[in-house]
């Protein structure tokens, strides 16, 4: 197994050292190492951070194979940084038995580029209305240790209870998608002045306030693990922080979207911008990033949902919500958290790799850079601001919402357990 | 003007003068005479595009186009390759390899026509998006209140019934607010849009006190269905609290008008006496839509584009 010298890199943005990669694991970290046999990576300049963690990616695979697998999914995380994905279980069929769950896991396995974590679906084919096999699915191959029903809430309240409990005896957490489903009918944007004067239905903050009000009491009540996906509002920061202040076993993530854009960018109906929660208001964008800031919420999760061309080159109301997000994650958090000082770079690996990887028990990631720990890592360039073009990333779809936009730092270098994954900004396989 | 007309904010003061004018010397021109055709848009095509069943508006612009001798095709949603399928991008791609000039695009979906216009070269004319816009019904009420009362600048204009969900009084408050008019949006709080406040307008829960002030009232169509959703009770409790019925236009002051986009639910939003009355210009904005459709392709096709 070749062994990698990284030179002059600075692990945490601090002093530059050097690291030794041997057997997936950091052997050394240290000034002017030298090792016989390893591969050089000159890494002056950059800042090496643990491997990213995403706890909501959209692979796609199976079913819908024209706009991601698990391999090109798989690719756009390498290339942005990430050793792990959690793989959602919308796909077609759905993640909701062992089957699906180790199939994800197998293709992820045979890409070799991220591991790829299979999320279980919580109700049989996202329904809503009984638990699926979740023992089954975390007792195999795939180890599934979240369940979510995403794209859509787990809406019966009594369901809900029983699914937090029930998850209890696999150390699993239950991952809700907030979104009181008779209160955003027709949803299409963020309900508010925008949507009033644009004439699409308004999706109200509400509507997601609500359901996790409702289930950081149910989680506390039957002391349970709750997960909120892709917080939006500010209110559902004021929530969260209430609920961890009484001590509920809640976490919560934010896309890197929700981070940056509003519902500003709804004005030109292009559906590229059409998202599910939808984009907020300027007081949201604040209240969510000072909520990363302060711990309120854990972790950055991509939500990273690839759309084909013919799903978003239409109508507003036809098309299907989501956005890419797994190759400008980092970007986007250097911009929104780091240049705003709101994070350091120790602050951006605790929200993007250690806490995610936590929250999903992960065995691996997530781990500081020290020695003995395992050589999952990722090495940036700060200083290079570039403008995003869809047509050159790494997914099968295009539907970035960052197209044309200038973000900072480009990641550089990839390694997982010791092994490049990306080197010199290029996918080595 | 702009090269399309999507939405009432296309229309600045001057635009908007522009355009009632130009009705104004179409009408003017034409009147009393026996052939209704001028030989303006000889040579132009102009499509309709109507992903939505309206036959009003659809033949208020045919013959718009026609009497300013421009080659129509009606393009139906219904019946055509849509029903198979085919995407909004390429219907417009094909039309315009056909040589349309104009587009003319009623659709169910907000926005429609803005993507339109994005993937064409020729000028599109939002002839209505979903709960988003119709800015040429605002233009021929603007024309019908101007001819009625001799003014825009000052007079007061209460809209009253389903804001949420009609475009005809988001044109209308945009471009009413342009051309220098007070508009009151009358309605339940049901059915008023949250986010109405950034409005240039006013908002009343309450019908009554709004009418001995008002010089126009306009009345929305509402759909009995809504109640089915809560947004009111029952049709009766809707008509009883927001209908204009003949005691409620005495209310009125003497030369104030009463106008509706149409079709109209009678017994629902407007009684049937009230409608067919000498304050009512119902009729009359059908006969003014045509000439103000007509004004708006010839300045987007004629002249007049920078």
């Amino acid at each position: 197994m070749t062994s990698y010298l990284i030179k002059g890199a600075r692990p945490y943005g601090g002093d530059a050292v050097d690291l030794l990669l041997k057997d997936g694991r950091i052997a050394a970290i240290g000034e002017s190492l030298a090792a016989t046999g390893a591969e050089v990576v000159d890494a002056a300049g950059l800042i090496a951070l643990p491997g990213l963690v995403d706890l909501h990616t959209h692979l796609r695979e199976p079913g819908r194979e024209d706009a991601e697998t698990v391999e090109t999914g798989s690719r756009a995380a390498a290339l942005g940084g990430f050793t792990a994905v959690h793989a959602m279980a919308n796909t077609d069929p759905v993640a909701d038995t062992a089957g699906v769950v180790e199939q994800v896991w197998r293709l992820g396995q045979e890409a070799g580029l991220v591991d790829v974590v299979p999320v279980g679906a919580v109700t049989v084919g996202l329904a809503g209305e009984r638990l699926a096999e979740l023992g089954a699915m975390a007792d195999s191959a795939a180890r599934v240790r979240v369940f979510s029903d995403d794209g859509h809430c787990v809406a019966d309240p009594a369901l809900m209870r029983r699914a937090l409990e029930y998850v209890k005896a696999l150390d699993g957490v239950v991952a809700q998608h907030a979104e009181e489903p008779r209160l955003t009918v027709g949803a299409q944007m963020h309900e508010g002045d925008r949507s009033a004067r644009l004439g699409l239905t308004g999706w109200p903050a509400a509507a997601e306030e609500a359901i996790i009000a409702r289930d950081v009491l149910l989680a506390g009540h039957v002391g349970a693990r709750l997960h909120i996906c892709h917080v939006s509002t500010a209110g559902s920061v004021d929530i969260l922080r209430w609920a961890k202040a009484r001590g509920v076993q809640v976490t919560a993530e934010v896309t890197p979207h929700h981070l940056l854009l509003t519902d500003e960018c709804a004005e030109s109906y292009d559906p590229v911008f059409k998202v599910n929660p939808p984009l907020r208001t300027d007081a949201d964008v604040e209240a969510v990033r000072r909520g990363l800031a302060d711990g309120t919420i854990d972790a950055v999760a991509t939500d990273h949902a690839p759309h084909p061309v013919e799903d978003k080159e239409c109508e507003w109301a036809q098309a299907r919500p989501g956005m890419l997000g797994l190759e400008q994650a980092l970007p986007v958090v250097v911009q929104t958290m780091v240049e705003t000082g709101l994070l350091d770079w120790r602050g951006v690996a605790d929200r993007m790799s250690a806490r995610p990887a936590a929250i999903g028990r992960l065995d691996g990631h997530g781990r500081p850079l020290e020695p003995g720990e395992p050589a999952n890592l990722l090495l940036l360039d700060p200083g290079v601001r570039s403008t995003v073009d869809p047509a050159a990333l790494a997914s099968r779809s295009r539907n970035s919402p960052y197209a044309g936009r200038e973000l900072p730092g480009r990641v550089v270098a990839t390694f997982l357990r010791g092994i490049p994954t990306v080197l010199d900004g290029k996918a080595q396989r | 003007m702009k090269r399309h007309l999507l939405e009432a904010a296309d229309l600045d003061r001057a635009d908007a003068t522009l355009v009632l004018d130009t009705a104004a010397q179409i009408d003017a021109a034409l009147a009393g005479r026996e052939v209704k055709k001028l030989p303006t848009l000889r040579g132009r095509t102009v499509v309709n595009l109507f992903y939505e069943d309206s036959t009003r508006t659809r033949i208020s612009f045919e013959l718009a186009a026609k009497r300013l001798s421009a080659d129509v095709i009606n393009f139906s949603a219904k019946g055509s390759s849509v029903s198979k399928g085919e995407s909004l991008k390429d219907t417009a791609l094909t039309l315009e390899a056909m040589g349309s000039d104009a587009i003319v695009v009623r659709h169910s979906a907000s926005g429609a026509p803005h993507r339109l216009a994005h993937w064409v070269r020729g000028s599109v004319v939002n002839a209505g998006d979903g709960t988003h816009e119709h800015p040429t019904q605002a233009l021929l009420d603007a024309y019908t209140v101007r001819r009625r009362l001799g003014r825009l600048e000052g007079v007061r204009v209460a809209i009253v019934g389903d804001v949420l969900h009609s475009r005809v009084a988001r044109s209308n408050v945009r471009l009413l607010h342009t051309l220098g008019a007070e508009v009151t949006l009358v309605a339940p709080p049901t059915l008023l849009p949250v986010g109405v406040g950034s409005w240039p307008a006013e908002v009343s829960y309450g019908l009554d006190p709004v009418l001995p002030k008002s010089d126009v009232v306009m009345m929305l169509r509402v759909q009995a269905e809504r109640m089915h959703a809560s947004f009111f009770p029952s049709a009766r409790e809707y008509s009883r609290r927001y209908g204009l019925d003949a005691p409620r236009m005495a209310a009125l002051p003497d030369d104030a008008i009463v106008m509706h986009p149409g079709p109209m639910n009678r017994g629902m939003e407007i009684a049937a006496d009230v409608a067919d009355s000498a304050r009512s210009t119902i009729v009359e904005q059908v006969g003014n839509g045509v000439s103000v459709r007509m004004a708006v392709l010839y300045l987007l096709l004629g002249g007049g584009v920078q």
